[in-house]
């Protein structure tokens, strides 16, 4: 029993454990780093790295990958800026035209992957050069965002929260919505417990009767309604729209979803992990923010080292548990 | 009828090229200036050849059903290695002659660097057992900020007569740098197809559990691949820092290993593992950077290159893949009673 749980909560237990001692030993070092501020910010600033990365988890417990995310988020982003101050559309009517863009795309990307038998990997590289040349093609520079529904939604929460005197932007709470979206999809949901049945070993989902093909359109066709929308909420963030945003997001959506616990080959893992892999994110861009003698390539290091300790744990785990079961 | 495999890639070069032929003016044009050689097509050659030396590294990994993404990041370290120890004089330390390093040895350590990366990233794989995407993920993510580090973030620029020789010079009338490719292919060739280590490369990646049955040294032959692989890219970011004189840790090698895993991919080699073709993956890099220059030459806006390239993609991954193959036989077959 004890075994089961550390076996199957074992990897979430030391990201947690990882994320608790970063927080403290940043918060000794720095003054002021413990304040609720701070905190809001961990995930106002990524909100758009923590979006796109909860598509990505489900892409990934489903057994593929997705590399297009990056290059949905710069297309989407582009897309709606385009719109709102070339074609004077409505922000709200233009992140609907990203949207369906977005999810068109993976579900494309998904039909091909799952009717060819195509490796994800590839496809969703092609995915990935055609949205990012699409994103150029609509417009070259980023375009600045003087529309005020931007402001005025930026504020919103602030503002109704005001008397509570909680601060949370709304790209943070965007986030905490999609959240809740997928700990339910993946929780209480027949295509949630489809995608872990795919991931875990598609032949004996197949044969337990899970629609496979549906179930794996359907996820890629989520991770480009994520992407899309992080791409609006980068544009919300940025007050901008940048058809280069988001380069090489795909790679720290990855990383996040892996720190948290999620195995890439497939099967294993939480929407709840990745955030805690999008917080610890957060702590040390933060941490080297407040520090100010460190430079930020030290993040890409850092993450760099976390991965390696986090899947040596995992195998670690794997084969200790494996070999006591015999 | 079995198609050989090389035939869907070639194919699509013979197309490119043709098209280029009737519709490109001077694209097959070469003249030879003081005993070099000039046009189009040995442009091509010469800006493909940084992928074409991956391209060879990754063909080996990939054969062993493996994956290498670190790729892009060893080529902005070793060319930040070369750099800073050229540049630097705080580096000079590492190189012997005080005040500016020699271009041998800052090459020889930055390969050196290049090479341990991919010995770290073979063990990894082979003695701890990791998925190859996630150990060479680690590289991918922290290699470009071992580069910025070791750069402080800005581009080094530095002056070498030996690097510009690399960067621009011509050997045998062509560029150095495909020289540098002819080079590693027919050493990699040769110990590929001239000794056992092709086959036991591509028994692994075919079947890795009777591979180890049937004696092959696999975690040996892992670890020695990912470093070649490694190496490779080590000496591409060499080339393309020496091109511009400069080593710039932010764009040096970015997407490097996305094209170079396609190139290997439209060579014919399958990412499954198995039976690999060297001169398959050559013949993808070159489409991809004749592509390139097709559409630049055309006067085409370059952010086409990208959505042109999404669609090459997707029209090889079909042919290449066996249930379309027979989705499309059975409608031929249908068709002609």
């Amino acid at each position: 029993m004890m075994e089961r749980l550390l076996r199957v909560h074992g990897p979430i237990i030391a990201t947690v454990a990882v994320a608790v001692v970063l927080y403290v030993l940043a918060g000794v070092l720095y003054d002021g780093f413990f304040s609720l501020r701070v905190f809001a910010g961990f995930f106002g600033d990524n909100a758009f790295l923590g979006i796109a990365a909860i598509g990505m988890t489900f892409v990934i417990i489903s057994g593929g990958i997705d590399l297009s995310v990056g290059a949905v988020v710069g297309c989407s982003s582009i897309l709606i800026a385009t719109l709102v101050e070339v074609g004077e559309w409505h922000p709200l009517t233009a992140l609907l035209v990203a949207l369906v863009f977005g999810v068109s795309l993976g579900v494309t990307m998904g039909a091909l992957i799952h009717a060819f038998d195509l490796p994800p990997f590839i496809v969703t590289l092609g995915g990935m050069f055609f949205a990012r040349g699409l994103g150029f093609v609509i417009h070259q520079e980023p375009i600045a965002l003087r529309h005020p529904f931007f402001s005025d939604l930026y504020e919103l929460p602030a503002r109704v929260a005001e008397p509570l005197g909680v601060l949370l932007p709304a790209p943070a709470v965007i986030l905490l919505v999609m959240l809740a979206v997928g700990l339910y999809l993946g929780r209480w949901t027949r295509i949630g417990r489809a995608v872990y049945a795919v991931g875990g070993d598609e032949d004996s989902a197949r044969l337990m009767g899970v629609p496979v093909g549906r179930t794996k359109i359907a996820v890629y066709g989520f991770s480009g309604l994520c992407s899309a929308l992080a791409g609006g909420v980068y544009t919300l963030y940025t007050f901008s729209g940048n058809a280069s945003a988001g380069t090489m997001l795909e790679l720290d959506a990855i990383a996040a979803a892996v720190i948290g616990g999620t195995l890439l080959s497939g099967g294993v893992g939480s929407v709840l992990g990745t955030m805690l892999g999008v917080l610890i994110f957060g702590i040390i861009q933060t941490a080297i923010v407040f520090d100010g003698s460190l430079s930020s390539w030290w993040t890409r290091i850092v993450i760099g080292g976390l991965l390696l300790a986090f899947i040596l744990i995992q195998r670690l785990l794997q084969t200790s548990l494996a070999g006591r079961g015999r | 009828m079995r198609i050989p495999r090389l035939a869907w890639p070639l194919l699509a070069l013979a197309a490119l090229m043709s098209f280029n032929l009737f519709f490109t003016d001077g694209f097959f044009h070469i003249e030879i200036r003081d005993g070099r050689l000039f046009g189009s097509l040995i442009d091509v050659l010469d800006r493909a050849a940084p992928v074409m030396l991956v391209a060879i590294g990754m063909t080996l990994v990939i054969a062993t059903a493996g994956v290498d993404l670190s790729v892009g990041a060893v080529m902005a370290v070793s060319g930040a290695v070369a750099a800073c120890v050229i540049a630097r004089p705080e580096y000079s330390v590492l190189s012997g002659v005080p005040g500016g390093g020699s271009a041998a040895i800052a090459i020889l350590l930055a390969l050196g660097v290049a090479g341990c990366i991919g010995a770290a990233n073979g063990v990894l794989v082979s003695a701890a057992g990791v998925q190859p995407i996630v150990a060479t993920l680690i590289f991918m993510v922290a290699g470009r900020g071992i580069a910025q580090l070791l750069t402080d973030g800005q581009v080094v620029e530095f002056r070498s007569a030996a690097m510009a020789t690399l960067g621009n010079g011509f050997f045998l009338g062509l560029p150095v740098g495909v020289s540098v490719v002819a080079g590693a292919l027919l050493a990699v060739g040769a110990l590929t197809r001239g000794t056992a280590l092709g086959l036991f490369v591509a028994a692994i990646g075919a079947n890795a559990r009777a591979s180890r049955h049937a004696g092959v040294p696999a975690g040996v032959i892992k670890v020695v691949v990912y470093t070649v692989c490694g190496l490779l890219a080590g000496i591409a970011g060499v080339l393309v820092s020496a091109d511009i004189n400069a080593a710039d840790a932010n764009s040096t090698g970015l997407y490097v290993e996305l094209d170079a895993i396609l190139a290997v991919v439209l060579g014919g080699t399958a990412l499954t593992g198995g039976r690999f073709s060297l001169i398959g993956s050559m013949i993808g890099a070159v489409l991809i950077q004749s592509v390139t220059t097709t559409i630049l030459s055309r006067g085409v806006a370059v952010e086409y290159t990208l959505i042109v390239k999404a669609g090459i993609i997707v029209v090889v991954c079909l042919l290449q893949s066996p249930r379309f193959r027979r989705g499309a036989g059975g409608l031929v077959r249908r068709r002609s009673p």
